[in-house]
């Protein structure tokens, strides 16, 4: 008798205790996932197959029409080239810097001094992103901007920070860099901090400088850490948004429109122009990115620890 | 020990470094102090060329203005709101959740752990169009409950608690309590949080930033501003058109002033829930 019922009847009744309290508890929880993660992620999926708007959803099945007209679509173009490069600029800049912070704060400078010092950089990741965007718009202004005058004390001529396309993608990745660079610094001092002393040491009996210590045994004993932090803050800055939205928003009453992310013309699809399939679409390809960045990091993640 | 040699030039070195990580901090914080020094000159100093580092004539003007506008007190009561509120939520789901997932073999829980979790990997952004559509199918859009629903749960903490209960919950003294006659309930609810005080805290700093500082859900659930949160509702008023800089940079000061309060007294709390969370962006 190997019936799935006599299976059943076989478990015990604490058992059945335990399984209803399970239920109980997960229940409510596992419901309001699907109702808030799962589905809408199933349907963002769906919704990009169809030709699908505000008032008329799922009108008619397209295929992938969405994704190939998103090819030539100049928005979409200039929002992935804009994203990728504020991405990639962002990631690089804030990681090097923040490497270099803690190299010296982790080992060298420690103390109340180190301390001290590493609050300093990391102030800008306790404020939120509105109200420093606010400010750095005043830092970049055309006219009374500090940052123009400054630049005017080292012979370097005006910027039109917030009206050039180009300047204005600058002065995003300055703000994000400078927003960023505490965060990863406090990361990798963490990491650094998880090196046994005894590998530096004995280089240093072997007569190794302090550069050759960092780039042969910090670096490689770091190289998980350093991905993580790779990896997130190029996933993050792939979502930008806000400061975007709030740095050129002044310019015509026409918000983000300056430097045109993948997250604004998502938005500006989805909810302007009311085109939900197709800003779907658009955000099946930003997921896509994200998705390979993912699976860098649990690839080699796993590969160090094993 | 050979750390800790100090010869004259490795003291000059050091204090060469220090200089150099000093000057790099004040720049760090300049745009914060600038914003506080904006926030206080009057109104004729704000175009000067080049700009003053500190107001010649201090004045708290800026601020009565930004007070008389914009309902700046209803923004933070609203953030304060909803912070506490998701993360209320967030622990409790979290904690349970997590605590089930770790502790209890039944059939699916493999299963639905890797549900949460892949729902992780899926940035918010990615679904906002649709959420919107299913809130706007509840009769939800402009409303306080559209704004907290997506933030109830989050799949990190779940993630987070059952790693910290695996770790920190010890099955023997979950056995002898049972042994005790206490109830799973109250196992869950009171004996277990007690041995997780340090995850929890750390995971409801993270909940509470995380939706103190949302800015695109607000922006497209709500139009009301009488329901906006301080992120929300100061880019609004920094758009409307009869503020100038010192009243954006006094309301900027006032959005700014409670995250860093609550970083004085929670400081050390604050960059250990950071970097204990860190897995998450």
């Amino acid at each position: 008798m190997n019936s799935p019922l006599a299976a059943v009847r076989r478990v015990p009744r604490r058992t059945w205790i335990r399984y209803r309290f399970v239920f109980l508890v997960l229940a409510p929880v596992m419901a309001l996932f699907i109702y808030l993660r799962i589905v809408p992620a199933g349907q963002a999926l769906l919704m990009s197959l169809f030709d699908w708007g505000l008032i008329k959803p799922a009108d008619h099945f397209v295929g992938l029409d969405n994704y190939v007209n998103l090819l030539s679509d100049d928005n979409f173009r200039l929002a992935f080239m804009n994203t990728t490069f504020f991405a990639v600029a962002t990631t690089v800049i804030s990681v090097v810097l923040a490497l270099a912070l803690a190299a010296l704060l982790a080992r060298f400078v420690t103390g109340r001094i180190g301390g001290a010092l590493e609050l300093l950089y990391f102030a800008p990741v306790l404020v939120s992103m509105v109200p420093v965007t606010l400010g750095w718009r005043e830092i970049f202004n055309y006219q009374h901007g500090i940052l123009n005058s400054a630049l005017g004390l080292v012979g370097i001529s005006r910027q039109a920070w917030l009206s050039d396309p180009t300047m204005a993608l600058v002065g995003v990745v300055i703000l994000s860099v400078w927003k960023q660079v505490g965060y990863n610094m406090i990361i990798l001092i963490v990491g650094m901090r998880a090196i046994p002393h005894v590998f530096h040491e004995a280089a240093a009996v072997d007569g190794a400088s302090a550069w050759q210590q960092f780039r042969w045994i910090t670096m490689p004993l770091l190289a998980p850490v350093t991905l993580f932090v790779v990896v997130i803050t190029t996933i993050s800055a792939y979502n930008v948004f806000t400061q975007v939205y709030v740095l050129a928003s002044d310019v015509q009453g026409a918000p983000g429109q300056l430097v045109r992310v993948l997250v604004y013309d998502i938005f500006e699809n989805g909810f302007r122009f009311f085109k939900m399939g197709y800003a779907s679409a658009e955000a099946m390809y930003l997921f896509a990115v994200i998705l390979v960045l993912t699976v860098i990091q649990f690839r080699f993640l796993r590969g160090s620890a094993e | 020990m050979i750390r800790r040699r100090r010869t004259p030039l490795g003291s000059l070195t050091y204090w060469l470094v220090v200089a150099i990580l000093l000057i790099g901090g004040i720049v760090m914080v300049f745009p914060l102090f600038w914003l506080v020094s904006t926030s206080l000159r009057p109104a004729p100093e704000l175009l000067l060329v080049p700009p003053r580092l500190l107001p010649e004539q201090w004045t708290i003007a800026n601020f009565q203005k930004v007070f008389d506008q914009a309902p700046m007190l209803t923004y933070l009561w609203n953030s304060l709101v909803f912070a506490t509120i998701s993360t209320v939520f967030i622990l409790l789901t979290s904690a349970t959740a997590g605590y089930i997932f770790a502790k209890f073999k039944f059939p699916g829980n493999n299963f639905l752990f890797m549900l949460v979790i892949a729902t992780a990997i899926v940035p918010f952004e990615i679904y906002m169009v649709p959420l919107f559509l299913q809130m706007n199918a509840l009769g939800l859009v402009n409303t306080p409950l559209g704004l907290f629903l997506p933030f109830l749960v989050l799949s990190y903490g779940i993630f987070f608690m059952r790693q910290n209960t695996i770790s920190g919950v010890p099955d023997e003294l979950l056995d002898a309590a049972r042994i005790d006659g206490m109830s799973e309930l109250r196992i869950m609810l009171q004996l277990v949080p007690r041995l997780l005080a340090p995850a929890m805290a750390a995971l409801s700093i993270l909940a509470f930033i995380q939706a103190w500082t949302a800015f695109i859900w607000p922006l497209l659930i709500l139009n009301n501003p009488k329901y906006y949160p301080m992120e929300l509702g100061l880019s609004q008023f920094a758009n409307s058109s009869s503020v100038d800089f010192g009243m954006v940079a006094a309301g900027a000061v006032i959005a700014m002033l409670p995250a860093l309060i609550a970083f004085l007294i929670l400081r050390r709390r604050i960059v250990e829930g950071i970097t204990l969370t860190g897995l998450k962006g």
